[in-house]
């Protein structure tokens, strides 16, 4: 790419190229000459570099440049054009047996720089306690957890919990380690020695537990923590709808194993309910336990008070429940209110026009599609959709309450021949006693 | 580029990391070159187990780019495999090209890290990346910025300047300024669904490294005569870069222009074709079958894209794309903001995809300048109660990033940002666009609006608009060695490099290229940016355990 002519050649030429391989020992560098030309190479600026005149340098465009103006400064400490190939050789400092006599901040320092350090030799509290508040103030992530580790297996869990509660920082890394490592047991001895002591973070952590029994145990044990009153209730809520779910799993998979419970065998369950959305449990339940009375766990109508459902949302859910079922009586049920005269009026919710199209959605039969279009307000709407789903009485009945004939006997072409709906627009058609727009 | 080096150095062999055996090499180094993520380290180790039995004494290496982490050391420790590396070491690569105008870090959790960690490690790369470009094309004399993040970088460059004191960069300067933005100063352009071509590609398949993979069946080849029965299952990936002709042409056009764009070059090929009948002579014929590669490579790029465009026109012709563009819309014009919105009632009822509702409740959110609490307190249960509680983490996230919070007392500026920026453009023009906004076929990036002000007439004229939005606003000076003062021609530009801190779409990219090949503009942008996102990657980010999420 970069390469000029000449640099080909001795490429191409030479003898003395050797494949690189990192396991080379010293003196590597001179054997690496003709590579590093050919690449037209960047010079790894190394501390105690001798060799820095043998190599011609070139700048960026393939042209040889003089160390005067050269691009790269002999600064060992310019990392920041320590940039196109790995290091290629170390200086002895670098090596990870040269150990030194570093303070806490500059161990801290060499760790973000990459280079060799040694925890090891920090055995007070104060000087672990330092080495973590300097990684904090550093903001480097992978400097912080470095030390985390470090004061893990050397510091007593009684003594770094305590010590991290007023580290915020600390704490959300060592929370976020122990998470990614999977370590359980110290997480949660973490999390409830938080919860006893005070505040935790926003009580997030309780996601990281993967077994729902404990699950839910340090839930129960998160409720008393000071929430904002709205998280509060859904942290108890989430509480309540897992305690829920366990017994109602418990229950159902036993009834299902047994075999005789009907509608387990019909409808064999696709997936444990555990976990799921409180929404996700409530369908379950319309599904599978509507006629309960409301005082089990299961009925549908005590998962709605307990969680203060809304009635829209109640109503959606298990009207979608039961048309999967193909209970038209139950979805009629819904709609059903009597008034204090002893009439009944359908009243909903939902527009109607939703309800259509759920009740569509579970392949309701005509009929009772008829039924809830025919309840649509606004008569463009209820004739497009009476039309869709081929409800051909309303649309004759809408057009006859328009008068308009035109309408009408363009529609006789979209009926059945023969059919009663046919028979009954000639009837409307040919009456002499009807007026007409 | 990498190839060439390699080869060079005797690589004998490049594969794509996967679980379970390496592929069979004569060598005897393996080289693992990966980015420090944890699942990597699951499937290095898999791969060193199984060398092993097969294999004696073959040498492992690790680079991490572009830096190392403990964390995944850890892993590589807990799985066993640590002790059989012989160099763990980093490869420090900071910005990569992906255009001639464009820089992406391809920082993932950069937006993360800093608006809801506290973690600034990305801003140190930021700044690195940043010296590295001056070393190459000159000390950038004027730099700007807009938030906190902005801030900490400039005064990272600075500081760096200043430990190399006694040097001097003597390359002529490319850049004459540096414009460096937080993505938080600007939350609602991510958010909106992008409108250009390029932007929707992304918005809909995803455009990773340059690439996009599509569903096979509009672009399997059809011969003459034959059954289309077998039909390729694999995805079609596509590079998309400036290179093609025509996509350079038509990525950064609105997307309902690019159907006359489309048409007008098929007649132009065809025409091309068509010349056949004239070449009589010899020389003639010579000469065409010459060009036929390249009319070859145009016809089969402006049938790839014709397909694309009849893909997305599916989606944007559809009702759903419709009602969340106008809801969308609704917001950015402020009507409504502060009432539950219907549709995005009615579509946590349905069970849409979490993100697009989450998208959605954060743009009404962020032009109202926080929900009212009622209408917060409602989303918020609607959505745990959906979608479940765990959800109840990335809520607190995005609260917590500014996306999606309770109103506080302060007043909702953003209807006066509107107005002072021009962000709503009734009349945007979709063919001819004469100003920015036709990227969002009305809706003019704040982002991009503050970046053509401070080119002209300056940022003084905006100092009430720019208390309005978060972060500190400034200008720092870096001295140029004397002599490298650049002597401006007539006419010739200046160029700016944009540094979008947090992330940057390609909409806004768009919006850019259009400023910069503006008549009068006398600017030129060069883009940089931690990672190139659309709302969805964007909203991803910030949610907790991406992997058990509703996608």
């Amino acid at each position: 790419m970069m390469k000029s002519k000449a640099d080909e050649e001795d490429y191409w030429n030479s003898s003395k190229f050797k494949a690189f391989t990192f396991d080379d020992e010293d003196d590597e560098f001179s054997r690496l000459k003709e590579s590093k030309q050919a690449v037209n190479s960047i010079r790894r600026l190394v501390e105690e570099d001798d060799d820095e005149d043998d190599v011609e340098k070139v700048s960026w465009s393939g042209e040889p440049v003089g160390s005067k103006t050269s691009l790269f400064k002999t600064n060992p400490d310019d990392l920041s054009v320590r940039l196109y190939a790995p290091e290629l050789r170390k200086p002895k400092s670098e090596y990870k047996d040269y150990v030194s006599d570093w303070s806490p901040e500059e161990t801290i320092q060499r760790m973000q720089q990459g280079k060799a350090f040694s925890l090891e030799k920090f055995r007070s509290l104060q000087d672990k306690l330092l080495l973590l508040d300097f990684a904090v103030s550093a903001h480097d992530g992978n400097v912080i957890t470095a030390v985390l580790i470090y004061l893990k297996r050397t510091l007593g869990k009684e003594v770094l919990f305590r010590e991290l509660e007023s580290r915020q920082t600390a704490l959300r890394h060592l929370i976020q380690y122990l998470t990614e490592t999977r370590d359980q047991r110290l997480l949660l001895e973490l999390l409830r020695s938080l919860c006893r002591t005070g505040p935790c973070t926003t009580g997030r952590e309780h996601l990281s537990i993967t077994d729902e029994n404990k699950r839910r145990d340090f839930l129960k044990s998160c409720l008393s923590l000071p929430f904002s009153p709205e998280d509060s209730a859904h942290v108890q809520d989430h509480f309540t709808l897992l305690e829920r779910q366990i017994i109602i799993e418990a229950t159902d998979r036993q009834a299902e194993r047994g075999g005789k419970v009907e509608i387990f065998q019909k409808f064999p369950r696709r997936a444990s309910i555990l976990n799921m959305p409180l929404v996700t449990t409530l369908y379950y339940c319309c599904f599978y336990h509507y006629t309960e009375p409301e005082g089990t766990y299961s009925s549908s109508l005590n998962i709605r008070q307990t969680f203060k459902i809304s009635e829209k949302q109640y109503f959606v859910t298990a009207l979608a429940a039961r048309a999967k079922l193909k209970a038209w009586s139950d979805v009629d049920a819904l709609f059903t209110s009597r008034n204090w005269l002893g009439f009944t009026r359908k009243k909903s919710p939902l527009s109607f026009q939703r309800v259509v199209d759920i009740l569509q959605k579970n392949s309701a039969p005509t009929q009772v599609l008829q039924d809830y279009v025919a309840l649509v307000d606004d008569a463009e709407l209820r004739i497009s959709l009476a039309q869709k789903h081929k409800c051909h009485d309303i649309v004759i009945n809408t057009y006859r309450d328009l008068k308009d004939r035109q309408l009408l006997l363009g529609y006789r072409g979209k009926v059945e021949r023969g059919s009663a709906e046919e028979r009954k627009i000639d009837e409307l058609l040919n009456n002499p006693r009807r007026r007409w727009k | 580029m990498f190839i060439t080096v390699f080869k060079e150095h005797e690589v004998e062999k490049m594969f794509t990391l996967k679980s379970g055996r390496l592929p069979s090499a004569d060598v005897k180094n393996i080289i693992f070159f990966v980015r420090p993520r944890l699942e990597l380290m699951d499937i290095i180790a898999e791969n060193v187990f199984s060398e092993d039995k097969l294999h004696s004494s073959r040498d492992f290496h690790i680079l991490f780019v572009p830096r190392r982490s403990m964390l995944c050391e850890q892993r590589l420790k807990e799985q066993g495999v640590l002790g059989s590396f012989i160099n763990i070491d980093e490869y420090i690569l900071d910005l990569i090209p992906y255009d001639g105008d464009l820089l992406s870090m391809e920082y993932e959790s950069a937006f993360r890290e800093c608006y809801l960690e506290n973690d600034q490690t990305s801003l140190y790369h930021t700044a690195k990346g940043l010296m590295t470009l001056q070393a190459l094309y000159g000390t950038i004399p004027q730099i700007y910025g807009k938030g906190e993040c902005a801030r900490h970088v400039a005064n990272m460059m600075l500081r760096m300047k200043r430990e190399f004191a006694g040097s001097q960069n003597q390359i002529l300067p490319v850049f004459d300024t540096l414009l460096l933005l937080d993505r938080n100063v600007d939350l609602l352009t991510p958010l909106a669904t992008q409108l250009t071509y390029e932007g929707l590609i992304d918005e809909i398949y995803g455009i990773n490294n340059g690439y996009v993979k599509l569903p096979p069946e509009k672009f399997a080849q059809k011969k003459q005569g034959e059954a289309s029965k077998d039909l390729p299952t694999e995805a079609k990936k596509l590079q998309l870069n400036s290179a093609e002709e025509l996509y350079a042409e038509i990525r950064d056009k609105n997307f309902n222009a690019v159907g006359a764009a489309l048409s007008k070059k098929a007649k132009i090929i065809s025409a091309a074709f068509e010349e056949r009948h004239n070449a009589k002579t010899v020389g003639e014929i010579k000469q065409f079958v010459s060009q036929l590669p390249h009319m070859q490579a145009a016809r089969s790029s402006l049938a790839n894209h014709t397909s694309i465009a009849e893909l997305i026109k599916d989606i944007t012709t559809s009702e759903a794309f419709f009602d969340n563009l106008t809801v969308e819309q609704e917001f950015m014009t402020g009507v409504d903001t502060d009432k539950v919105n219907t549709y995005i009632e009615d579509s946590i009822a349905q069970k849409d995809p979490l993100i697009k509702i989450l998208r959605l409740v954060c743009m009404q959110s962020v032009c109202n300048n926080g929900l009212k609490q009622k209408v917060f307190d409602y989303y918020k249960r609607e959505i745990l109660q959906t979608y479940g509680y765990e959800h109840m983490l990335t809520l607190n996230n995005l609260e917590k990033a500014g996306l999606l919070k309770p109103q506080t007392s302060s007043r909702n500026n953003y209807p006066t940002i509107r107005k002072t920026l021009k962000l709503w453009m009734e009349d945007a023009n979709e063919q001819n666009p004469n100003d920015i906004s036709y990227v969002y076929s009305g809706y003019a990036p704040l982002s991009i609006r503050l970046t053509q002000v401070l080119a002209r007439p300056g940022w003084r004229s905006i100092e009430e608009v720019l208390k309005m939005l978060p972060g500190p606003h400034f200008e720092e000076r870096q001295q140029l060695p004397s002599g490298l003062h650049k002597k401006r021609q007539q006419g010739e530009n200046r160029t700016t490099l944009v540094f979008f801190l947090g992330g940057v779409s390609y909409a806004e990219i768009a919006a850019l290229r259009f400023l910069s090949q503006m008549e009068d503009s006398g600017m030129e942008y060069i883009i940089a940016t931690t990672k190139l996102i659309n709302g969805t990657t964007w909203i991803k980010s910030l949610m907790d355990r991406p992997e058990s999420q509703t996608p």
